[in-house]
């Protein structure tokens, strides 16, 4: 019950509260809610004396910060867009038109949408292997998360932080370290297959395993490559893009909602301790049920949160990566590609780097439009900004 | 106390399902653990078992270099794993609360436009940035060097922002009054200002090290992929994504995967709780 009751005082505000009082209690100044008009910054103070060496000094501190991300964030940036513009190869002097580089306009980003070739082909590809990870991971992990942080935040539950750090761990490891675990685990002598075996069903061979889930669907209703879908979006067939995912990227898809729910449940559980009592408790006096009362009293409640976890979850996923380059680089058969992938080993592998820096910006530009989807979504609903709130309940 | 009358039934499989996960969640670690002790034969044969049969220790000699095997350097890899996030932590660190305590309490000409800045660029998806990084790199001539390897992490957008945003929570008076003292601007920071950020720069030194310990794919552009310059996490990246001809050998590949990950889990054991601030700070790792 303790967690509860000590629930800190209703402080909407921006994030830093609770490090704010911690600090401010250390410095043995009266504490107060944190939230209160002498915890902010004053717009203007007293002492313009002393102002006059801020201005240095504040380009002094910041100049690091600076140097750096300029360096190796903004202006890279503007040479790998110049470098989508061309065909550069990685062994000349990339900004020395004519000797091997050349300006080939619009042509990488063209010959990922409108040109046949296989440049389009295993991009298309990896959009909808991507597609169809998203479609899974997101909702999965989202439920799992809150599940996880419903169960954790039970009062009736002993124990509640060992189970909370057992759920969280996955997620502070190395994706690479976490992914070499899965590989053995759904190996063909692995263990996932040898816990199938109890119960006399023979496992897959995972990692090989091309077949499409929604194809082995289809083909269980006796439909299998229909006349209806042949018809071609940009240079796939209909039915191609109804495969669904792999039986490979499918073991992705679990490890993935197996690392990342931790992280999400935290911010569940954040919300849901910020819920106030009185509403528990009104909701129990009425007499709803455990399922009414999530329903229609949590979940309203816990809005801000939720959409925060879908569009986290959204720009989370559109850039998966490591685990595709541990867990086959693309294989069985190309499904398991995704376009951040396919981007790298278009620069790195095929030394195409105008091909891949034009995939890459692609996919900027689709998790672009996400974040600005999230950020009219989150300022729109609610003013709160619940991403920059703490939740640290032990 | 509780409200609601508790249930037996309800109680029991509120314990099943917790259980169910916790086994879900923490079964994996324990195979890493034992498999990591087996034989490669044992291993295929047993693969859930939590037993080694028989019980072995060549991988760990192995891992830290006590056979003559030397093709997996791993002793190697530690070190620069070792060396890259102490630095990078470091510095990280020290350079995000300057950056976060000049944004946050100092005046000076265009700050709003650099926080803009800092705004924007936290916004741009690590993984649109990696040919542009070796892009850069390559540029300057550092390419395959621990130059490259440190200096683009040794500054980071969101714990610069964590930084300034714990800053403003924070009264303004014991500054001043530090001020009127006569200390310079530097020194309020650094004897005033810092102790006072106790618990923001544990978070932001977790951060930092969970992030450079575990990073992969800035590495992965940056260098050729040599021992020289490889850490436990890209070393264990080739080892399993089988660059280095290594078969199954599923005791070592797993051995080094728990390797990789004990220094981050001894640290999240002993600081969770700022763990989980950061978590909710910080957002998502990419």
């Amino acid at each position: 019950m303790a967690s509860i009751d000590e629930r800190p005082q209703d402080d909407v505000s921006a994030s830093g509260a609770r490090a704010g009082q911690v600090a401010a209690a250390s410095a043995g100044t009266p504490t107060g809610p944190a939230g209160a008009p002498g915890a902010r910054r004053a717009p203007r103070r007293s002492g313009s004396g002393i102002r006059g060496r801020e201005g240095a000094a504040g380009w002094i501190f910041v100049a690091p910060m600076i140097v750096i991300l300029g360096l190796f964030l903004v202006i890279p940036i503007g040479m790998a867009l110049w470098v989508s513009f061309t065909n550069w190869q990685g062994n000349t002097n990339p900004f020395v038109v004519g000797q091997g580089t050349d300006v080939v306009g619009l042509k990488n980003y063209t010959d990922l949408f409108a040109r046949d070739g296989l440049t389009r082909d295993n991009f298309m590809q990896s959009i909808g292997n991507t597609f169809y990870y998203v479609l899974l991971v997101v909702p999965l992990q989202t439920v799992l998360a809150l599940a996880l942080a419903l169960l954790v935040n039970n009062t009736m539950l002993k124990g509640r932080s060992f189970f909370r750090t057992a759920f969280y761990f996955p997620s502070v490891t190395s994706s690479i370290a976490i992914a070499t675990v899965f590989l053995f685990l759904f190996s063909n002598t692995g263990a996932v297959n040898a816990f199938l075996g109890f119960f006399g069903i023979d496992g897959p061979q995972w990692f090989s395993d091309s077949r499409g889930l929604l194809h082995l669907a289809f083909n269980a209703v006796g439909i299998d490559n229909p006349a209806w879908a042949q018809g071609e979006i940009f240079g796939r067939s209909l039915w191609d893009w109804l495969s669904g995912p792999s039986v490979a990227m499918f073991v992705i898809i679990f490890l993935v909602i197996w690392t990342t729910s931790g992280t999400f449940m935290l911010m569940f559980i954040a919300a849901l301790q910020d819920l106030p009592v009185e509403i528990d408790e009104a909701a129990a006096l009425d007499g709803t049920s455990r399922w009414q009362k999530l329903r229609h009293v949590t979940l309203p409640m816990i809005k801000p949160a939720l959409f925060l976890v879908i569009t986290l979850g959204l720009i989370g996923t559109w850039q998966v990566f490591d685990q595709i380059y541990v867990m086959g680089k693309g294989a069985p058969a190309g499904t398991t590609l995704s376009p951040a992938f396919l981007s790298y080993q278009q620069s790195f592998g095929n030394f195409r780097y105008g091909s891949g820096a034009a995939m890459a910006f692609v996919v900027f530009l689709i998790i672009v439009v996400l974040t600005r989807v999230q950020r009219y979504v989150l300022t729109d609903k609610d003013e709160r900004k619940p991403f920059f709130r703490r939740g640290g309940r032990r | 106390m509780n409200v609601r009358r508790s249930n037996p039934v309800k109680t029991i499989l509120l314990y099943v399902a917790v259980l169910a996960f916790a086994v879900l969640f923490i079964y994996p670690f324990l195979i890493q653990i034992a498999t990591s002790f087996k034989t490669d034969p044992d291993a295929a044969n047993n693969p859930l078992s939590l037993v080694p049969n028989p019980f072995t220790t060549q991988v760990w000699q192995r891992i830290f270099g006590q056979t003559g095997d030397s093709s997996v350097p791993i002793t190697t890899w530690a070190q620069n794993s070792v060396l890259i996030t102490l630095v990078v932590t470091a510095c990280r660190v020290f350079l995000d609360s300057l950056a976060g305590y000049a944004l946050s309490r100092l005046q000076f000409r265009g700050r709003k436009a650099v926080f803009a800045a800092l705004l924007a660029v936290m916004a741009v998806p690590g993984v649109a940035l990696l040919i542009p990084k070796f892009l850069m790199v390559n540029y300057l001539g550092i390419y395959d060097t621990y130059t490259a390897m440190i200096l683009p992490l040794i500054v980071d957008a969101a714990g610069i922002f964590i930084m300034k945003q714990f800053f403003d929570s924070v009264p303004i008076s014991i500054e001043e009054a530090a001020r009127m003292d006569g200390a310079s601007i530097f020194r309020t920071f650094w004897s005033v200002v810092l102790p006072m950020a106790k618990p923001a720069l544990i978070t932001l030194t977790i951060l930092s090290f969970q992030g450079s310990w575990n990073e992969f794919s800035h590495f992965l552009v940056v260098t050729k992929g040599t021992p020289e310059h490889q850490t436990l996490v890209t070393g264990l990246a080739s080892m399993t994504s089988g660059q280095l001809g290594a078969g199954t050998q599923y005791p070592l590949k797993l051995g080094t995967a728990l390797l990789t990950t004990i220094p981050v889990a001894l640290l999240f054991f002993a600081l969770q709780r700022y763990f989980i601030r950061g978590a909710n700070e910080g957002g998502v790792k990419g």
